[in-house]
């Protein structure tokens, strides 16, 4: 009798702990803390779309929306100054255009010899090499642009510009190119064996087993490794820069100095634009852009992964 | 009737040749693409180290640039590179690390967090050019830090949290559930779980992402030139507020001068930046090969 009326303080306390579900200020501060971290990638966006709308605007308001999106011609800095973008907008897909026409197939057939054909050693060999060399910095395909790409071009072509797009499109076939190999690689391998193995029992050849089964398997996330090599293409700046040169400029050829729109922004923040005038102002409105269009390449290659994905259990 | 079924055959058969040749052509060109790719990339690197091999010395490394290409070198760019990727370690793993910590830890699935995931995997995918310019706006203009060394750190630090944030929350979720359920089970909190158990137990993975992503700072060139990292500069940098240069543009600089010693140089400084980023990926793969036994 006495020794439960001794208990009893003891028990109803912990059962009010326990059922109140008492706060833990601390966890709570850590938490709210770790949340705010968080928020900072959502910040990040919205400052992103908040300055480059905000300089935009002002851009717009003494250029036409029109001039901008549908003129041909781009001398910002002269007068008479002229801000048609479709030029810059002309040099970045020529050199993109080009430079998937180099890495897609090279990479694509790569990533079928890795996943398919490869022994065990030699993938695991030359998919570490790839990865290895998807990290080079980009000014270094720059230098390899104008040291070796394009004397062995004017070698080849002896009409050729010092800065040209074919050189800036190559260096950026050759970037791109361990990206796709390696995105395409995990892709195909991602397509499970026992599919492979029907297609062989059913007395397939190699060839026709890697082309009918396993790359129509796989071919979501081998399309996701395209658009996300051509929009790494499209903001790639440094070698283009270096190799396409400064010349804003819609030829239809690949032998004639070009700008794209990366190189643009480049240029101009190299002559430090003073802050509010015209000049400082196309940089954002040709970042912005840039930012639209390499997020609809993203977005894309996301849905196409999300929609299009044979799920295999 | 015999010849015409021994005929029947042998189309057959040649057929089935055919096929098969087919397939092993297919292989073998399949095979020829990627050694001619890796062989391009690896010319690539031979190309830079002949042409670099010439000035790479003590006095380059202990160098300020100069006009005389006998006499330039580094030191500066090199000095700079170290602070920026302090500052940056400094401000984005703990921010990418919490962030990676609170998606897989803490954050029910509701709304707001699928909004974040989002949001993350298409900040990675935006153009490191665009990052420079928003730290042009932002933190060189807007909260006048000036063309300094933190202005390069957090913007780099943008640019980089996208990558640190993924790599971690891939390490955190290869940590199997037993592990927190006992801990829950001993009366640990969400925290005391995530700090004491998740978090060491991920740690290699997350030390493979930050080196990784760490190393693509070091050679992002664009957004420092946005925030116009000087391209001489002759002095070391005393504290963040310092402005400064960096290797990437030092490299730059010297490869769009036409002289052909300044390229030269370039490629030494290239061999130098090269070097430290193979050490840092040979480290990550050598915690990441540690960890797999």
């Amino acid at each position: 009798m006495y020794s439960t009326a001794l208990n009893r303080p003891v028990l109803t306390d912990t059962f009010i702990n326990i059922n109140k579900r008492t706060i833990r200020w601390g966890e709570f501060l850590i938490q709210s803390g770790l949340a705010l971290c968080a928020l900072i990638s959502i910040i990040t966006t919205a400052v992103i779309i908040i300055i480059l709308c905000k300089e935009g605007f002002s851009f717009f308001q003494h250029i036409a929306p029109a001039e901008f999106f549908f003129g041909t011609r781009w001398v910002p800095l002269l007068e008479p100054s002229s801000f048609g973008v479709l030029p810059l907008v002309w040099g970045t897909l020529l050199v993109t255009f080009g430079a998937a026409l180099i890495a897609i197939p090279i990479g694509l057939a790569s990533a079928i010899y890795l996943s398919e054909y490869a022994s065990h050693k030699v993938r695991s060999t030359v998919k570490p090499v790839l990865e290895l060399l998807a990290g080079i910095p980009t000014v270094v395909y720059g230098y390899f642009a104008l040291t070796f790409v394009t004397p062995l071009l004017k070698t080849i072509i002896p009409g050729i510009q010092v800065f040209n797009a074919f050189s800036g499109a190559i260096v950026v076939g050759i970037m791109v190119l361990p990206m796709i190999a390696t995105l395409s690689d995990n892709a195909l391998r991602a397509v499970p064996q026992t599919l492979r193995q029907g297609a062989y029992a059913l007395g397939a050849t190699s060839y026709e087993t890697t082309t009918q089964v396993v790359l129509p398997a796989g071919l979501s996330g081998v399309m996701a490794s395209f658009l996300l090599a051509i929009s790494r293409a499209i903001g790639e700046t440094m070698a283009v820069t270096l190799a396409a040169g400064a010349t804003p400029n819609m030829s239809l050829t690949f032998l004639e100095s070009i700008q794209t729109m990366t190189a643009y922004i480049v240029q101009i923040s190299l002559g430090d634009a003073p802050a509010g005038g015209l000049a400082y102002q196309t940089l954002f409105v040709v970042a912005a852009l840039l930012f639209i269009i390499t997020l609809m390449l993203n977005v894309l290659s996301q849905w196409i992964l999300n929609r299009y994905r044979e799920a295999y259990d | 009737m015999n010849q015409s079924s021994d005929n029947a055959l042998n189309t057959s058969d040649r057929h089935l040749q055919r096929r098969h040749r087919k397939a092993s052509l297919f292989s073998s060109f399949c095979a020829l693409i990627t050694f001619m790719g890796v062989a391009l990339l690896a010319l690539l690197l031979y190309q830079v180290c002949v042409d670099g091999i010439k000035w790479l010395d003590i006095q380059f490394l202990t160098s300020f640039p100069s006009r005389f290409p006998a006499r330039a070198g580094i030191l500066s760019a090199l000095v700079g590179t170290l602070w920026l990727i302090s500052l940056i370690a400094l401000i984005a793993i703990p921010i990418g690390v919490a962030t990676a910590l609170y998606l897989e830890e803490f954050s029910k699935k509701n709304r707001l967090n699928r909004l974040i995931e989002l949001n993350i995997s298409n900040l990675a995918g935006v153009p490191s050019i665009v990052y420079g310019i928003i730290g042009l706006a932002l933190f060189v203009r807007g909260l006048n830090l000036e063309r300094s060394l933190i202005s390069g750190a957090l913007t780099m630090s943008l640019l980089i949290l996208p990558v640190i944030i993924i790599a971690s929350r891939e390490a955190i979720k290869t940590v199997p559930m037993s592990i927190r359920h006992a801990a829950f089970a001993l009366g640990a909190t969400r925290w005391q779980t995530a700090w004491a158990h998740v978090l060491p137990a991920s740690f290699p993975g997350i030390l493979t992402g930050v080196i990784l992503a760490l190393s693509r700072a070091i050679g992002e060139t664009a957004p420092l030139i946005m925030i116009g990292g000087l391209t001489y500069v002759a002095f070391l940098p005393d504290g963040p507020m310092d402005s400064f240069t960096a290797m990437p543009i030092q490299i730059y600089n010297w490869v769009a001068r036409p002289q052909h010693e300044f390229h030269q140089l370039a490629a030494s400084a290239i061999i130098v930046l090269l070097a430290v980023l193979l050490i840092m990926n040979a480290a990550a793969i050598v915690i990441r090969h540690k960890t797999e036994r």
